[in-house]
């Protein structure tokens, strides 16, 4: 079965060589597309996909850059992803301080994605993820500042459980309070509102990845009062509790302290009785009354 | 340097059918490449929304899903299986060009063939030879690449830079800088290789045409015994080794029919003979 071996031989050479080329070649075109694909996953923090979208490594697996999303929004708030943008090529997003979401009821956006990038098993806006609010900038919020700007809490869709707004005393004025925009994760679909209509010139709250946006509790962390709570009453035994003695300055009071040794809370300062003076309205340099 | 070889391609056909027979599958096939870009155009340029998406998939009339089933395919190497209407936009366009010639939407179809026959045409035309060589198999390598490249980086590989979605992406849905990608496509064929993006490096056919491979649509010669190898149908064909077999086999008993899968059913050979030679017609159809 060999006719001619020196020439089959020679076949057998050139076919290993040009296979050779071409697996070098394309390797090659392989690895730069590769580490292209890299960077792609690397999405803008301020780029939003769409609610119901996949996490960013299975949505670039999963979206084929069709636009049916971009088209049924009612809003036009998507865009596909031109070359130049630092999204990846033709995949859908949102700017919220452009155009935030707009929170339809019956989602048309995940409706008309044909592969499921948007998952179908959203129905509920409510629950979409498309980032979490974060009250970025404390130093410039006007609420934090003491004013009642409250904008971003007014607008959120979700108000009074996404954002809502924490009394504390304004130690600055010392008579004043400070309602402070508080977001609540759990409840924060990442619609973008809050950033599109903060007032200041940099939004002092964004939306940003849940990624970057939240811390994480160990895994084995109980929180106290949520497991007392579970269980309907405490998990020890009050009455066996110990307290080690308080190392306080002779004769001094520690106001409101139960001293489980003698049974009894003390006195309060200021109030007959009390060894120590008036309870100072501000620890040491965190500024008093004018 | 005789006039012969000096000659435009087509003028004999000209000559001898005229001007409509000799340029009517160019013209037919420009009108469905245009008529498609304007179904889609409609929508964001004047409100009227008979289909909606691209090409990577497209809903028509609110009831016709058509899905590439290549992009597709790259998106199932990641681990993601598409929903419904996908599946079935799917295995209608697989259907379609399974029957027509996988090819048919590389001339019939593609945005960027228009780019590329128009390199092809003006490097005739400046006279522009030689340039770098690549095999022709090339483009299944690529296709390979893509596929496996999906797999490992779990992201649809060939669309973040495939220059045929960002044509057809940029004209619906803005072009940004992807007209720098088409123009770059333009010069390579113009300059760098004849017939070099299609017909070499492009996945997309290279895709098509594997799934073209038992189309019963073919162009044949059944005239063949009047050929008087003047050439044109090589020269004009973006797939020249695909006529050969066909047009030159009858003595060593092959069909008439051009079955090569790489045959893109764009009928230009039939328009510029001016001999009648080629014609289209069935696989089935074809007498040794």
């Amino acid at each position: 079965m060999k006719p001619k071996p020196q020439k089959s031989g020679a076949a057998r050479r050139q076919f290993i060589f040009d296979s050779a080329k071409m697996v070098c070649g394309v390797g090659m075109l392989g690895l730069g597309l590769g580490l292209y694909a890299k960077q792609a996953k690397a999405l803008p923090a301020l780029a939003l996909r769409p609610p119901g979208a996949l996490p960013e490594e299975d949505f670039l697996g999963a979206c084929i850059r069709c636009g049916m999303c971009v088209r049924d929004c009612p809003y036009n708030i998507l865009e596909l992803a031109k070359p130049e943008a630092p999204v990846a090529t033709g995949t859908p997003f949102f700017t919220a301080r452009h155009l935030p979401c707009e929170m339809c009821e019956d989602i048309p956006c995940i409706k008309a994605c044909p592969t499921g990038a948007l998952d179908h098993r959203l129905t509920d806006i409510n629950k979409a993820k498309m980032g979490v609010a974060v009250l970025i900038d404390h130093e410039t919020c006007l609420n934090f500042l003491g004013l009642r700007c409250d904008v971003c809490y007014r607008v959120c869709p979700v108000i009074d459980q996404a954002i809502t707004l924490d009394m504390l005393p304004n130690t600055r004025t010392g008579r004043h309070a400070m309602f402070l925009p508080t977001v609540h994760s759990e409840h924060c679909t990442g619609c973008g509102k809050c950033e599109k209509s903060c007032v200041l010139e940099e939004a002092a709250i964004r939306i940003l990845p849940p990624k970057l946006a939240k811390g994480e509790l160990g895994k084995h962390y109980r929180v106290g009062w949520d497991e007392k709570a579970k269980a309907g009453h405490s998990l020890i035994d009050e009455s066996k509790m110990m307290d080690l003695p308080d190392r306080l300055p002779e004769g001094a009071v520690l106001p409101g302290h139960y001293d489980p040794g003698s049974g009894h809370t003390a006195t309060a300062r200021g109030l007959p009785g009390s060894e120590a003076g008036a309870i100072p309205s501000h620890p040491p340099g965190l500024g008093g009354k004018p | 340097m005789s006039a012969a070889k000096n000659k435009r391609i087509g003028a004999e056909a000209v000559a001898e059918k005229g001007w409509w027979l000799a340029h009517q599958w160019l013209i037919l096939r420009r009108i469905a490449q245009f008529s498609i870009l304007a179904l889609f155009l409609a929508g964001p340029w004047f409100g009227q929304w008979i289909v909606k998406g691209n090409l990577a998939y497209s809903y028509t009339l609110g009831f016709l899903p058509l899905t590439d089933p290549y992009v597709a395919l790259q998106s199932m190497a990641t681990g993601h299986l598409p929903e419904t209407l996908g599946l079935v936009g799917m295995l209608i366009v697989l259907a379609f060009y399974f029957l027509v010639g996988g090819r048919v939407y590389c001339s019939w179809v593609c945005p960027l063939n228009i780019v590329t026959d128009a390199a092809g045409w003006l490097r005739e035309r400046l006279g522009i030879k030689g340039g770098a060589q690549l095999g022709r198999n090339t483009r299944y390598w690529i296709l390979g690449m893509t596929l496996v490249g999906s797999a490992v980086t779990g992201v649809v590989l060939w669309e973040l830079i495939n220059p045929v979605s960002m044509l057809h992406r940029g004209l619906i849905f803005g072009m940004g800088a992807a007209w720098t990608v088409v123009l770059a496509v333009f010069l390579f064929d113009l300059f760098v290789m004849s017939r070099g993006w299609c017909g070499r490096l492009c996945p997309v056919g290279a895709f098509y045409s594997l799934l073209g491979r038992w189309s019963p649509l073919r162009v044949s010669a059944p005239a063949r015994a009047a050929c008087n190898d003047c050439m044109d149908c090589f020269e004009v064909c973006p797939e020249p080794q695909v006529i050969r077999p066909a047009l030159k086999g009858e003595g060593k008993g092959i069909g008439p029919v051009i079955l090569a899968p790489n045959c893109t059913n764009c009928g230009r050979c039939i328009d510029v003979c001016s001999k009648g030679v080629f014609a289209f017609g069935t696989r089935f159809n074809n007498p040794a």
